[in-house]
């Protein structure tokens, strides 16, 4: 065999394109198995209609129907009452890859890196061949817009196969609706996402149709917008090599030390002085000039010098008042809920805030069968992890917000655990991670990586709403208690009371009455006496030594 | 005509006691207290030994039973079923066994499954509860347990209205009642009192027809003596002056029985005064006998369990201020032996009524 030339493997060489990538790398995004697949494709639609809607300032409407057309092969609609996306835009949100309005700023946001949708779209034509169906109605135009295509996988360029202007009034004022016909498996995971969803997003109103016909609503519990969080200047602590570069090419600013003041949050020029200073370099450099080994040095210094945490309004928090509404109408049978919104941090210069919410003693219909409500479960609490209020379904044991949960000491809340797993007990957890930036362990963003200080600030307010749960719990154990006593003391009464009228020839039923009237009025009293009770007669051991003294027979 | 028998007079104060009890309780319910019972308490901690009258006697230690008390409602109630069930006895004139009362009062709560009483060990102590609190006896309130213990002598007496001669009962001897309270005595015609561990001993002394050559009344208690027979003792020694002598097994068993006649029990601490005879004093069978009679032969080898007890009763008050006992139960340990009243057999079968026991009887050798 003929030894090839470098010239020929040159011909063999070129580029990958990053459609082929994800083709051959399905699970990277989510699609590993139908029955994700299935749910990827709900999720991705649901998150971008609330996040359109979110930043327009639209309450969100947001109908999912889902349609088991044959066999294996489901159709997924979406809509929304969102502001829509003008038919320019259209095809690139729906085909192409890595295309997107969230990915370069530092703002919270369900989407991030723009792969979602497209994603979807690349999934259904690589499994039944169907395009996605687009429909947007924005407020400026009359007719509703109407886009079929598939993406490119050589280019990662759309490909519209159909593109026409309806007059049929299938949408209000504005919004998208968006239908995909791809190869899934029908699980009710997909039914608790968006129950989730409406937990995160209590502002939101969804409606869902079932392969099987069923509707569910999953109604409002607030009706106002959270506020909307601002865009963030990158904190210099979380700047990497590349970016700063990039922004050092891009600046308008012209010398070294107004870039570092006008680019990045929480640099003042006091600190942009102690940056230049630590690097040894000039506060006067121009950007544009600095040669990789200055640039090098100022990020050293940069990430050295003690710089004010950055600014927090870039979070957009359920909010404790809000998560609790939520909980309670979503729960309605649950006897204590408690929510926590704990101050924010910042890990590797992104500011992040932690949200816990605690839902126990719930009632729920499994099977149509009730639990009981003392019905002692040795089931682990059902875990409920967001970030930037997306529910996060799959790998829980991978994910930092459990790893959080598991160190935490349930025992002194009143819970059972065994040490280092999640405690056990009839309670729903809810951990909320929100940040500029969630670090995700990988692209199908399912696990939260492993941050100390992330970890930290979970544990912290867990142990805050453990502690509100472990009084609430006492305070039912105390009440248990005392129920339990007036019930011994209402059933030996009528025992009593017959003795008593024995002794003192009185009608026993004049005395029972009597007696289950103090019953009635001691509720709040303790056993305050002195228990004396146990000296009485003599003690076992005592009576041991009188025992010995009776002759053997 | 109606007459005013001991037995109703009696029946009269342990009655209006019950309806005291009663009363105070549904007092307590319409003040709006927490009912309770006061009993003085009956463990070691406050049994006490009474130098004066050398007995075992309750301090003055009592505990509260509360109804509100989730540790004491049930023995609360048990109490009071107890206390009525009395009454109910008293008023009929009835007695039952302390086992038939457990049977009687034993049911199911309504609406739960929970009993008055589970076991006789329940219902049992809470009758001495009642007898302390209220300071009467059980016999008193109408509650017996089974016959133990056999009489014999020169004694005519009256129970419930039949005359009984306890000289002509053939073999059996009089089986003491639980209730000899009201037993009366018709007549006594007898020097001493002579108490017998076993039964075995006592069919001996009867055969030999022991008390009417001695003339004394012979009591077989068949081992621990029972109250009737303990009461029984105590009224021959208080009413008629009758000495009271005590023949036991010559170990620690038998020490303990002797103890318990003479000073009362802890377990039965609150009645001692009542049935105690502290007078009593111990005939035999001690160590010293053993080899003075020479009995060597027909003694057993003492048990460490042996030993150890003799050991615990040196440190009984009523022991371990006797000189004389000191040295005796000191010699059985040392001599690590004991012996039964029939090792006296050894000698010949007449030998303890036709030797043994005159010739103590008159050298006096006793100890007290």
């Amino acid at each position: 065999m003929a030894k090839k030339t470098a010239e020929e493997f040159a011909k063999e060489q070129k580029a990958i394109s990053i459609s082929e990538f994800f083709e051959k790398n399905k699970h990277l995004l989510g699609f590993d198995n139908p029955t994700k697949a299935l749910l990827m494709a709900v999720k991705e639609a649901v998150d971008n209609s609330l996040d359109a809607c979110e930043e327009a300032g639209i309450l969100p409407e947001i109908t999912v129907k889902i349609k088991n057309i044959k066999e294996d092969v489901f159709e997924i609609t979406v809509s929304d009452n969102g502001p829509g996306i003008v038919k320019e835009q259209i095809p690139r949100v729906f085909g192409k890859l890595l295309y997107g309005s969230k990915f370069h700023r530092l703002r919270q946001s369900r989407g991030q890196q723009g792969i979602g949708i497209s994603s979807v779209t690349l999934y259904s034509q690589l499994t039944t061949g169907e395009p996605t169906c687009i429909w947007s109605k924005v407020e400026s135009q009359k007719k509703v817009h109407y886009v079929e295509l598939h993406l490119n996988t050589v280019t990662n360029e759309p490909d519209i196969l159909k593109e026409e202007d309806i007059e049929k009034d299938i949408l209000d004022e504005h919004g998208i609706r968006v239908l995909m016909t791809l190869h899934g498996r029908y699980r009710k995971t997909v039914e608790d996402y968006l129950k989730q969803t409406s937990i995160s997003n209590p502002f939101a109103k969804i409606s869902y149709t079932s392969p099987d016909g069923t509707k569910k609503m999953f109604p409002r519990s607030i009706e106002e917008l959270p506020k909307p969080p601002k865009i963030m200047k990158p904190h210099p602590y979380g700047v990497e090599f590349g970016t700063l570069q990039r922004m050092l090419q891009k600046t308008s600013s012209r010398t070294l030390q107004s870039f570092l003041t006008n680019e990045f949050s929480s640099v003042g020029s006091q600190s942009a002085k102690e940056i230049c200073k630590v690097a040894k370099v000039a506060d006067d450099v121009k950007p544009v000039e600095m040669d990789r080994a200055t640039v090098e040095k100022v990020l050293k210094a940069m990430q050295s010098v003690k710089i004010q945490r950055p600014p927090v309004d870039c979070l957009s928090p359920i909010g404790d008042a809000e998560l609790e509404k939520s909980l309670k109408k979503e729960y309605p049978n649950a006897e204590f809920v408690t929510t926590i919104t704990r101050e924010p941090d910042v890990y590797r210069g992104f500011p992040f805030l932690v949200e816990i919410g605690i839902v126990y003693g719930f009632v729920e219909e499994a099977n149509g069968k009730k639990k009981e409500e003392d019905e002692e479960t040795n089931e682990s609490v059902e875990l409920i992890r967001f970030a930037n209020r997306v529910p996060l379904m799959y790998q829980q044991s991978a994910c930092a917000l459990t790893d959080a949960v598991k160190q935490v000491d349930w025992k002194r809340y009143n819970m059972d655990q065994k040490s280092g797993t999640l405690p056990s007990g009839p309670m729903k957890l809810v951990v909320h991670i929100c940040s500029v930036w969630v670090p995700f362990v990988s692209e199908s963003k399912e696990a939260v990586a492993s941050y100390p200080e992330i970890i930290k600030e979970t544990k912290l307010g867990i142990q805050d709403a453990g502690r509100k749960l472990s009084s609430y719990l006492s305070g039912k154990r105390r009440a248990g208690e005392q129920k339990r006593r007036l019930q011994i003391f209402d059933r030996y009464a009528p025992e009593i009371a017959n003795a008593l009228a024995m002794l003192t020839k009185t009608e026993h039923k004049s005395i029972e009455k009597k007696l289950k009237d103090l019953i009635a009025s001691r509720i709040h009293i303790k056993d305050d006496v002195e228990d004396s009770e146990s000296e009485l007669q003599p003690k076992q051991e005592e009576k041991k030594v009188l025992a010995k003294t009776q002759p053997k027979k | 005509m109606m007459i005013m028998t001991q037995e109703t007079r009696h029946a009269n104060e342990v009655r209006k006691e019950l309806e005291k009890l009663g009363e105070k309780i549904v007092a307590e319910i319409e003040k709006k207290e927490n009912p309770n019972i006061e009993i003085p308490i009956r463990a070691l901690s406050n049994v006490v030994f009474d130098k004066k009258s050398n007995q075992l006697t309750l301090g003055d230690k009592t505990a509260k039973r509360y109804f509100f008390n989730v540790a004491h409602s049930k023995k609360f109630m048990q109490s009071l079923l107890v206390a009525s069930f009395a009454k109910s006895l008293i008023d009929e004139n009835i007695h039952a066994s302390i086992r038939d009362m457990y049977y009687n009062l034993k049911r199911t709560i309504d609406d739960s499954n929970e009993n008055t009483f589970d076991e006789q060990s329940e219902s049992d102590p809470i009758i001495v509860d009642i007898e302390v609190a209220l300071d009467v006896l059980r016999e008193q309130l109408h509650l017996t347990t089974d016959r133990k213990g056999i009489v014999a002598g020169n004694v005519i007496i009256r129970d419930r209205g039949d005359d009984i001669d306890w000289s002509r009962l053939g073999s059996g001897g009089w089986s003491i009642p639980s209730t000899v309270e009201e037993v009366e005595f018709k007549k006594v015609d007898a020097k001493f009192v002579l108490v017998v561990e076993k039964n075995a001993g006592f069919e001996r002394l009867h055969e030999d027809k022991f008390w009417q050559k001695q003339k004394c009344i012979l009591i077989g208690t068949g081992g621990q003596p029972s109250r009737g027979a303990r009461l029984l003792i105590q009224r021959l020694n208080d009413e008629y002056d009758l000495p009271v002598y005590v023949f036991c097994d010559n170990d620690a068993y038998g020490y303990y029985i002797y103890s318990v006649i003479k000073s009362g029990s802890i377990s039965l601490a609150h009645v001692s005064d009542r049935i105690a005879t502290p007078e009593a004093k111990f005939l035999g069978l001690t160590t010293s006998d053993v080899f003075k009679y020479d009995l060597k032969k027909a003694t057993i080898k003492a048990k460490e369990v042996d030993i150890k007890r003799a050991k615990e009763l040196l440190e009984y008050e009523w022991f371990s201020k006797n000189p004389k006992w000191q040295k005796e139960i000191n010699l059985m340990i040392e001599k690590g032996v004991k012996a039964e009243i029939e090792a006296l057999s050894h000698k010949g079968l007449k030998f303890m009524s036709e030797v043994y026991l005159p010739d103590k009887l008159k050298n006096k050798d006793f100890l007290d």
